[in-house]
């Protein structure tokens, strides 16, 4: 009988099952940034057990709110800034060379292909676009990890899409994520692993899988997956050159990592994306999805452009096409954050940069920003926000706001009229 | 140590309730649990309910819908019930993060059919609601003005071990 990629990763990381169904995986990664990990660090001090499994399999970042805003947020910054220190982590991103954690760990090549990866925090679901099993945790299970290396997992089961056809122009990885999403349903995929299979997924760079696995949670989703191939071969290659003689022993590698022919999967969902038009969300539930026109000419207040979603390269190039030579709308503030340092100077170099900021977008440093109401771009009570994140919740950008999740080019196209807008309709 | 289940319950009578109305995320700044124990649910809107009531503030028991605790990965969440004294949650289905860092605080996170869900909360127009948890034969009873029922529920080995051992640190401790 044939596996799944994510049962080939348990089997071949199961280190313990004390309970029929109850697996204990070896971890290849645990990840931190500053809001979850301080708390777990204190639990650790305060019971006499301030130790880490292995510091080069510790990465570690200060992203959520940076600079620092306030007493608060520079204290978590200085818990894990002293840690890292304390436990000569090597890999510790701090201001300067700090960036969205999931755009800034697979950029950093810290994700290969077999890996299991933890974090706490819900969107680590991204970097199974790399054929890793990557799941958030909470801060208990994020302790156990920095202490012993381990997790716990339920066996896992794998909900299977595959993405037919081919993207008409226009239409990205976000919105066929939130075409998927509206069709899964927000608990469609609790337990479950979202294997993203079919020619759609095979023809996009990493950038847009990414964008693909990074909203796998908001359907309940505990990773999201793709196959890895030459392309994630390509994106890695400098990092793994002196590992293989070649990319094609690479690639024979990595395909050890690809689900069998024959592998049993909870349930297989077809969607031919052809049709598929620029999507978005209204109402506060990610799976609250429409076709862009749909709410066209709906005022907003901010245009948020960022996040691990959508703040890549890729996103940047996508928006900043649309913003060419136009201005934004006065009623419109529009804010960009590069995820990562290295996006910010590629896009720069390219003149990505200069395109934002003559249409009239802010340009910040690179952080979560907006993207959870926590430091800059909050909503005051009863704004609208266009956003490229993926999370629409009450509250989410700021108590009273309303946020309409959609593609990096919609939200540029909606920043230029100050209203809703499709892209093509300009 | 074992902690105290049951007692008396709030309803969340809807699906979908995520973490950031259980703890909006200005909050996550707080460095201990006990800081965050006046802003339990406080961005949740749902006809009838008061965050600053007295229902929720007696309450020791949540009972919900489908899906509860989606969203953020935010062990904050089930902190924020536990130092509120609310160590255990009853819902049709959970988020998987939430309901594993409910364990793995040492909290019990009970799943119960749609069925059992619509009795409990029917159970309320009788009066104050009162639950009683029998881990050991995992059943419980829910008592309000004079009406009694009862129910079984499931829990796995794992979970069991979770809350006897007091969360999952102590449990990986004590074996890895
Ligand atoms: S960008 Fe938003 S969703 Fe992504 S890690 Fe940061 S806060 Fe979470």
């Amino acid at each position: 009988m044939g596996k799944t990629l994510a049962e080939k990763i348990f089997d071949s990381h199961l280190r313990d099952e004390p309970f029929l169904g109850a697996k204990v995986l070896n971890l290849d990664r645990v990840l931190c940034h500053e809001i979850t990990t301080p708390v777990a660090i204190a639990d650790l001090v305060w019971r006499e057990k301030d130790r880490v499994f292995d510091k080069n399999k510790l990465k570690v970042v200060i992203d959520h709110v940076t600079p620092s805003k306030d007493t608060k947020t520079a204290t978590q910054a200085k818990i894990l800034r002293d840690w890292a220190r304390r436990h000569e982590i090597p890999d510790f991103f701090d201001i300067g060379r700090n960036g969205v954690c999931h755009a800034l760990f697979p950029e950093k090549g810290y994700i290969r292909p077999g890996f299991t990866v933890i974090m706490g925090d819900s969107h680590t679901c991204t970097h199974g676009a790399f054929g890793a099993f990557a799941a958030g945790v909470g801060t208990t299970d994020l302790e156990v990890g920095i202490l012993k290396g381990v997790c716990a997992f339920r066996e896992p089961k794998t909900l299977r899409v595959n993405l037919n056809g081919t993207l008409a122009k226009g239409v990205y990885a976000k919105d066929v994520i939130l075409h998927v999403i509206g069709q899964l349903g927000v608990n469609g995929a609790t337990d479950r692993v979202v294997e993203f299979r079919g020619p759609v997924v095979d023809a996009m760079n990493m950038d847009a899988r990414m964008t693909l696995c990074n909203m796998a949670v908001e359907a309940g989703g505990t990773s999201g997956v793709c196959m890895p191939d030459m392309t994630t071969v390509e994106y890695l290659w400098q990092f793994i050159k002196d590992e293989f003689a070649d990319k094609e022993a690479a690639l024979a590698d990595y395909s050890q990592w690809v689900s069998d022919e024959d592998a049993i999967y909870t349930s297989v969902v077809d969607i031919d994306v052809s049709d598929l038009k620029p999507m978005v969300t209204y109402g506060y539930k990610p799976d609250c999805v429409k076709p862009v026109t749909e709410l066209a000419g709906t005022p907003v207040d901010q245009v948020y452009i960022g996040s691990c979603t959508n703040g890549r390269l890729e996103d940047l190039r996508q928006a900043a096409a649309i913003l060419k030579g136009k201005t934004i709308a006065d009623s419109v503030r529009g804010i960009v954050s590069p995820a990562t340092p290295k996006i910010f100077q590629d896009a720069l170099a390219e003149g990505i940069i200069q395109i934002f900021m003559d249409s009239g977008f802010c340009v910040t440093n690179p952080t979560c920003g907006a993207c959870l109401g926590m430091s800059n771009g909050v909503l005051a009570e009863g704004e609208v926000a266009a956003s490229t994140t993926n999370r629409n919740f009450n509250g989410r950008m700021g108590k009273g706001g309303m946020v309409h999740l959609m593609s990096p080019e919609s939200a540029a196209a909606t920043a230029i009229t100050g209203v809703i807008t499709e892209a093509s309709t300009l | 140590m074992q902690k105290k289940f049951g007692g008396s319950a709030i309803f969340l009578d809807r699906s979908d309730i995520n973490t950031d109305e259980i703890i909006p995320a200005k909050y996550l700044t707080e460095v201990t649990k006990e800081a965050l124990t006046p802003y339990i649910l406080e961005d949740l809107k749902l006809e009838g309910f008061d965050p600053k009531g007295e229902k929720l503030k007696n309450a020791t028991v949540v009972v919900s819908r489908e899906n509860f605790g989606c969203g953020s990965s935010r062990e904050h969440a089930p902190w924020v019930f536990e130092v509120n004294d609310v160590h255990t949650v009853i819902a049709e289905s959970y988020a998987r993060i939430f309901r594993q860092n409910m364990f793995n605080g040492g909290m019990l996170a009970i799943e119960l059919p749609k069925g059992d869900i619509d009795q409990l909360i029917a159970l309320q127009q009788q009066g104050d609601v009162e639950i009683g948890i029998d881990l050991e034969s995992q059943s419980m009873t829910a008592k309000a003005g004079g009406e009694e029922k009862q129910f079984s529920f499931e829990i796995s080995q794992f979970d069991k071990a979770l809350i006897d051992a007091g969360g999952w640190v102590e449990f990986a401790d004590a074996r890895y």
